[in-house]
C-alpha cells in the first residue's frame, strides 16, 4: 500500500488570556506546530503500513521552516517526505493548494491511499482534502473517525455526522480525511527524532510536478481577502452570581427568562 | 470557471442554494436560513433565488421551498440520492452549474456541506469561502462580500472571488435568520435527470446508523450544556443531560472530559471537536483554554459556572455564576420546572 498523507505547519495556540475590555481571546506565541488533526492521519497512514507493509510520503506546501512539520512526520514513523517550497506557490487560497498537492501527488505515482486532517486549525475551512479529491477524480470520505476494512481493491470507513456516522466504502485510489477519534498519535522515540532530523527532504518546484503557473499562487487564487478585522468585543457588562445554591439558581434562571433566553410556559 | 470577459461576467444569473435533506427525507433548517439570506441578496441585487434540491424521495418539497422565498426549484429526484454519496450529488451539480451558470451559489457548513461544496468548487474551478457568517453584496462591483471567522473566531475575515464563476460560499447554521414563510408566493419547478456519467464515481453506502437519535446535535443546537474536567466522571454528565434536556439543549464537553472516556467524542467542543454558534453555551465547570475556546467563543450569550471565578471561562462569560456545579445545577433544574421548560421542553 503507498499512503500519501499531507500535513500543514501551523501557529501553535498557547495560553488563553481574556482581553477585559473586548473579551476576546488574546492570541500569544507562534511556535509552528504540525496542525493537530493532520498527526491522527500521519498515525493512521503509519500504523496501516506497518501492519500491511507498503510506503509512507508526507507533503506539505509551505515556506522552507515548514520542513520541521516533515521531520517530526519522519519521525513517527513516514518513509519520505516531499517540501513543496516556491515563491510561485506563495498565497494559493484552498482551491490552488489542493491543485498543487494533486499534481504532486501525480508526481510520486502510484499512490493507493491519501489521508487528511479534517481541517487545519488556523484556516478552519476543510476544503483541502475534498479539494485534492476532485482533482485527481478519485472517492472521498471526510470526518472519518474509525478504519472498518481494507480489502485488496477497496477500503471501508466509518465518518460521522450530525447524527451518528455511516460506513462507506472507497475503491483506490482514494481520499480520506480523519478526525481525532481515530487514533492516538505516537510521541517519537529521541532515537527516531534524531534520524528524522538528518533525512534528505527534496524540495520540489512547480516544474518538478508539472503544475500551470498560471492557475498558482495568490495572483492566480479564485478568493482573495479583502480585508481582516478582529471580531466585535462581545458585551462587557457581565454579571456576577454568587451565593447559596438555591439563591444562585434561581437569580440565573430569573436573569434567563428575563433575557428571553428560556421561555417560562407561565409567561 | 474563469471569467473571459464582461460580457461572460453577466452569463451568470442568479443565487443557488443547495437544498439539504435530513436523514428522515425533512429539508434542514439550514436551508431555510440560507433561503432568507439569499432572497435578501437577491433582492439587493434583482436577481432570482433557486433552490437546488437532489431528493431521493416524492414528498413535494418545491411548494415549502418557494414559500421560504425561493423563485425557481430545480430538481433531480432519484432514489440513488438515498445516504451520501459526495460523488454522485457534486457530479449532478456541476452538470447543473455548467448548464444553468448561477453567479452565487450557497450551501450550508453543515458535516454534508463541507464535504461535498469544496469537492464541487474543485471541480468548477471556482472560489469558496467556508463556514461564513455574513454575506453581502458589494453595492459598487455587484461582488458577494462574504465575512468568515478564522483562527478559531480571534479574526473576522471579508473574502471576495472576483474573476471565478459562481461565487461560492458555505454559510454556518444559526447565523442567518430564517424569514417568514409565505404561502401565497409563486414559483416554478424544473424538473432534470441524472445522466450516465453521475454514476461513474458512486461509492457503496455500506449502513448508515443514527447514535443520537433524541438529542440534538452540537452543530443544530439552540442551547448547549457543555462539562468539562470538573464533572468527575460519566455520572456528571447524566446531570448536565438532565438540564440539557429542559432546555431543549445539547451536551457538550471539553477534551478532557472526553479523552477521559466519559463522553463520546462527538460531543467534543473546540479546536480538535466541533465549532459551536448556540445561542447559549452554558459552561459547566471548564476553565476555558484556549483549545476550548476558540470553538465556542462565537455562541451569542455564554454562562460558566465554577467555583473558581479567575478562569478564562468565567471571565469570558456574560452571566459567571460562582459555586459548586453539583449543587447548583440540581437547583436551576428545580427552577426550570417551575417555569414549564421541565415539561415539553423549550419552545421557540
Amino acid at each position: 500500500m503507498k499512503i500519501a498523507v499531507c500535513v500543514k505547519q501551523v501557529p501553535a495556540n498557547n495560553d488563553a488570556k481574556i482581553d477585559p475590555e473586548t473579551k476576546r481571546i488574546v492570541r500569544e506565541g507562534s511556535k509552528a506546530v504540525v496542525n493537530p488533526f493532520d498527526l491522527y492521519a500521519i498515525e493512521e497512514a503509519v500504523a496501516i503500513k506497518e501492519q500491511l507493509g507498503g510506503e509512507v510520503i508526507v507533503l506539505t506546501m509551505g515556506p522552507e521552516k515548514a520542513k520541521s512539520a516533515l521531520i517530526e512526520a519522519l519521525s513517527m514513523g513516514a518513509n519520505r517526505a516531499v517540501l513543496l517550497s516556491d515563491r510561485a506557490f506563495g498565497g494559493s487560497d484552498t482551491w490552488a493548494t489542493s491543485y498543487v498537492l494533486a499534481k504532486a501527488i501525480e508526481a510520486i505515482g502510484g499512490v493507493d491511499l491519501i489521508l487528511c486532517g479534517k481541517q487545519a486549525i488556523d484556516g478552519d475551512t476543510a476544503q483541502v482534502g475534498a479539494g485534492i479529491a476532485a482533482k485527481l477524480d478519485i472517492q472521498q470520505a471526510t470526518n472519518v473517525c474509525k478504519i472498518e476494512r481494507i480489502e485488496k481493491d477497496a477500503i471501508a470507513v466509518r465518518r460521522l455526522n450530525e447524527r451518528g456516522y455511516d460506513i462507506v466504502k472507497l475503491e483506490y485510489p482514494a481520499l480520506i480525511t480523519v478526525v481525532k477519534d481515530i487514533n492516538s498519535p505516537r510521541i517519537p522515540k529521541l532515537h527516531d527524532a534524531r534520524i528524522a532530523r538528518r533525512a534528505e527532504i527534496p524540495i520540489w518546484k512547480p516544474e518538478d510536478i508539472s503544475a500551470d503557473p498560471e492557475v498558482i499562487g495568490l495572483k492566480n487564487s479564485p478568493t482573495q481577502v479583502v480585508k481582516t478585522a478582529p471580531p466585535a468585543p462581545r458585551e462587557t457588562a457581565a454579571l456576577k452570581i454568587e451565593g447559596s445554591p438555591d439563591a444562585a439558581a434561581s437569580r440565573l434562571v430569573t436573569e434567563l427568562l428575563a433575557r428571553k433566553l428560556i421561555q417560562g410556559v407561565h409567561e | 470557471m474563469k471569467l473571459k470577459d464582461e460580457k461572460d461576467r453577466l452569463s451568470y444569473k442568479n443565487i443557488w442554494v443547495l437544498v439539504e435533506f435530513t436523514s428522515e427525507g425533512t429539508v434542514h433548517s439550514a436551508t431555510f436560513e440560507l433561503l432568507g439570506a439569499a432572497r435578501k441578496l437577491a433582492d439587493d441585487s434583482g436577481c432570482e433565488v433557486w433552490a437546488v434540491s437532489l431528493k431521493a424521495n416524492r414528498a413535494q418539497t418545491s411548494p415549502l421551498l418557494i414559500s421560504y422565498g425561493a423563485d425557481t426549484v430545480l430538481e433531480i429526484e432519484d432514489k440513488r440520492f438515498e445516504g451520501f454519496n459526495d460523488e454522485l450529488e457534486c457530479s449532478a451539480l456541476e452538470r447543473l452549474v455548467r448548464k444553468y451558470r448561477p453567479d452565487i451559489l450557497l450551501g450550508a457548513a453543515t458535516v454534508r456541506g463541507r464535504a461535498l461544496i469544496p469537492r464541487l468548487a474543485s471541480k468548477l474551478h471556482t472560489g469558496l469561502t467556508a463556514d461564513c457568517t455574513g454575506l453581502e453584496i458589494d453595492r459598487e462591483t455587484g461582488e458577494l462580500l462574504q465575512t468568515r471567522p478564522a483562527f478559531g473566531g480571534n479574526i473576522i475575515a471579508t473574502i471576495r472571488c472576483r474573476d471565478f464563476r459562481p461565487q461560492m460560499a458555505t454559510v454556518r447554521p444559526k447565523v442567518m435568520k430564517v424569514s417568514e414563510p409565505n404561502a401565497e408566493r409563486t414559483g416554478r419547478v424544473i424538473s432534470e435527470t441524472l445522466a450516465a456519467d453521475d454514476f461513474l464515481k458512486i461509492k457503496q453506502i455500506v449502513e448508515t446508523v443514527a447514535e443520537t437519535q433524541s438529542t440534538v446535535s452540537l452543530g443544530d443546537a439552540r442551547v448547549i450544556v457543555s462539562g468539562g474536567r470538573a464533572m468527575k466522571g460519566p455520572e456528571g454528565f447524566k446531570l448536565l443531560e438532565a438540564l440539557a434536556e429542559r432546555l431543549g439543549g445539547a451536551v457538550g464537553a471539553s477534551r478532557a472530559a472526553v479523552d477521559n472516556g466519559w463522553i463520546a467524542y462527538p460531543h467534543q467542543v473546540g479546536q480538535t471537536g466541533q465549532t459551536v454558534q448556540a445561542d447559549v453555551y452554558i459552561s459547566c465547570g471548564i476553565s476555558g483554554q484556549i483549545q476550548h475556546l476558540v470553538g465556542m467563543q462565537s455562541c451569542r450569550t455564554i454562562i460558566a459556572i465554577d467555583t473558581d471565578d479567575t478562569t478564562p471561562m468565567m471571565q469570558m462569560a456574560d452571566i459567571a455564576v460562582k459555586g459548586d456545579l453539583f449543587e447548583i445545577i440540581p437547583e436551576i433544574i428545580k427552577e426550570l420546572d417551575k417555569t414549564g421548560n421541565g415539561k415539553g421542553g423549550f419552545e421557540a
